[in-house]
């Protein structure tokens, strides 16, 4: 701070404590619904404090779901979608880092060719070629599995410029000790390039696990068999259901439910979600 | 390209180390693509049993079709207004908080948080806030003689979805110009200060057009999501209603092709999406090559 100005600083904080308000408001009052008895919401407005049930209300969604919507009960849900959002993860640094490696520490053919194949993928977001992807998904046989769930999200154009301009930072000399020592590509990439990529690795993690876990069109379309519903897709179908039938104290517990681990995850490892996305970017 | 002054001489492990992501990119990405842009020039008889070639008619078509004119329309209300508020609102929270000292890391946490959230929660968060017979908003916008109902006005309506999306978007918009500030050397700050600029001046004059590279960055970004991002958003609250109220262009896609099933028309769609996405990535790198400066 430059100088001292007592009124400034207190419509600094007004100003915060306004934009935090209305940032965390919705979810107040999504948190304090799901804690209300059934019957709450068949008239009137809703509630501000909590209600009686908040126990009853997150069991009963969890153990058994909301049958009429025919969702699958949330543990299973949440399951799935913490597998895709891992299977994302793992898959997209795995193979974004291999080929980053590649285009840097190798000289073949085609590789600018390479190069360019991969940054095409980040003009095509899954939304707008939903259907000549699906049909491929289909014709493939991977509708309603876990591999038709995660495999097409698995390329990454972003995981490989990241690792591409730190690969470009590392010291030419670190190889040339490495080859002098006798080391060859795969024993070079094993013991020294991952160990030195460990934050960036953790970093990027943080943002591909959360993209994996608020994945909604593509579960929407390969899934149809209520087993390998993701909760994210899944509140969608129990929201519908919610106007018609006002159970809106476990359809606001299935969204605190649903919000709950990416955003634990961005508040537990807030410095590295903030490398992550910072960098990814640049 | 780039590369290491020494490199490794083998001959088939590069390809082999970059064959599952070409894979996957070639299956998932090119060829559906390439689909797209085939059947963008064909047409499919309503039983799909013979599909003929008809040049450009599906483009054609799309742009005598008033629907579509009228979402192109409501897809740039949308964006320029999400990409407006989201940046205008984080830029104000980043500078406040560029100010603190002590308690800067606990407002940022409790502003990064809304990244995290799918946007389709998102969506039915608010979506439950503004319910006309239950909601909390509708019901003390009524104590003001406002009677809001998104389910029959359209303005309503896309009101309810901007809000959704600029809600969810503060948070990235504040982090990239938070380390904006960050980056900017107090030592200007200081002369400035020291000349008799007040905190007021100092931001206009020297904070924010030094920021210019990261409000133009986000700029791309933003617009971007407003038009691919949102998709979760639109259809867990209006579906694109009412009456077309809030059927943006990739919100269209799906339901013309999918749940349309006129699939010439939804190809071709894909195919003007992808262009606009194709420029905004192109306009994005050729900015990070030469960054806006003063």
């Amino acid at each position: 701070m430059v100088e001292n100005r007592p009124f400034l600083n207190v419509l600094t904080h007004l100003v915060l404590i306004l934009g935090v308000a209305v940032v965390v408001f919705p979810v107040y009052v999504a948190f304090i619904a799901s804690t209300q008895a059934p019957g709450t919401f068949f008239r009137g407005v809703t509630p501000l404090l909590p209600g009686p049930a908040m126990v009853e209300n997150y069991a009963h969604m969890l153990t058994e779901g909301m049958s009429t919507s025919g969702a699958p009960p949330l543990w299973l849900m949440l399951i799935n979608s913490t597998w895709m959002a891992i299977i994302i993860t793992g898959g997209k640094i795995a193979i974004s880092i291999i080929s980053a490696y590649a285009i840097v520490y190798f000289k073949f053919p085609f590789r600018t060719l390479a190069f360019w194949i991969i940054f095409v993928t980040l003009m095509l977001p899954v939304e707008v070629r939903i259907i000549p992807t699906f049909a491929v998904v289909s014709n493939l046989g991977l509708l309603n599995s876990y591999v038709g769930l995660t495999l097409p999200l698995i390329a990454s154009a972003t995981a490989t410029f990241l690792f591409r301009q730190f690969f470009l930072t590392i010291p030419d000399e670190l190889m040339e000790a490495a080859r002098v020592d006798g080391a060859g590509p795969i024993k070079f990439f094993k013991d020294i390039l991952l160990p030195l990529s460990r934050t960036n690795i953790a970093a990027l993690s943080v943002i591909m696990f959360i993209y994996g876990w608020v994945q909604y069109l593509w579960p929407l379309l390969v899934t149809t068999d209520s087993r390998y519903y993701t909760i994210v897709m899944g509140i969608k179908r129990m929201a519908a259901y919610a106007d018609q039938q006002p159970q809106w104290h476990l359809v606001m517990a299935a969204v605190i439910l649903a919000m709950l681990p990416p955003v634990l995850v961005v508040i537990f490892m807030q410095r590295l979600f903030v490398k992550g996305l910072v960098e990814t970017e640049k | 390209m780039q590369t290491k002054r020494t490199i490794f001489s083998n001959k088939g492990l590069p390809y082999l180390l970059l064959a599952p992501q070409l894979a996957i990119t070639i299956v998932f990405f090119i060829w559906p693509a390439a689909q797209a842009v085939k059947s963008s020039f064909e047409r499919e008889d309503p039983f799909g049993l013979r599909t003929s070639f008809v040049w450009f008619q599906n483009y054609t078509r799309l742009f005598t079709d008033p629907n579509y004119l009228n979402s192109f329309g409501r897809t740039l209300i949308f964006a320029v207004s999400v990409t407006f508020l989201a940046m205008a609102i984080a830029l104000l929270l980043a500078a406040a908080v560029n100010r603190l000292i002590r308690s800067s890391n606990v407002y940022t946490t409790l502003l990064v948080w809304p990244y995290a959230v799918a946007p389709v929660v998102a969506g039915i968060l608010w979506w439950f806030m503004f319910n006309p017979s239950i909601g909390i908003l509708p019901y003390a916008l009524g104590q003001f003689g406002i009677t809001w109902n998104h389910r029959t006005s359209g303005t309503d309506a896309m009101i309810l979805v901007i809000i959704a999306a600029t809600w969810k978007q503060i948070s990235y918009n504040f982090l990239f110009f938070l380390a904006g500030m960050q980056s900017i050397p107090n030592s200007l700050t200081e002369a400035a200060a020291i000349d008799g600029a007040g905190p007021f001046k100092r931001f206009w004059t020297i904070v924010f057009p030094l920021l210019s590279p990261t409000t133009f960055f986000l700029m791309i970004i933003n617009i971007n999501y407003a038009m691919f991002d949102t998709f979760g958003i639109i259809d867990g609250t209006t579906s694109g209603g009412p009456n077309q109220a809030t059927n943006i262009l990739v919100y269209k896609v799906y339901d013309d092709g999918f749940l349309g099933l006129n699939i010439g028309s939804s190809a071709a769609q894909s195919v003007i999406l992808m262009l606009i996405v194709i420029a905004l990535v192109f306009v994005q790198f050729r900015f990070i090559e030469r960054r806006v400066q003063y």
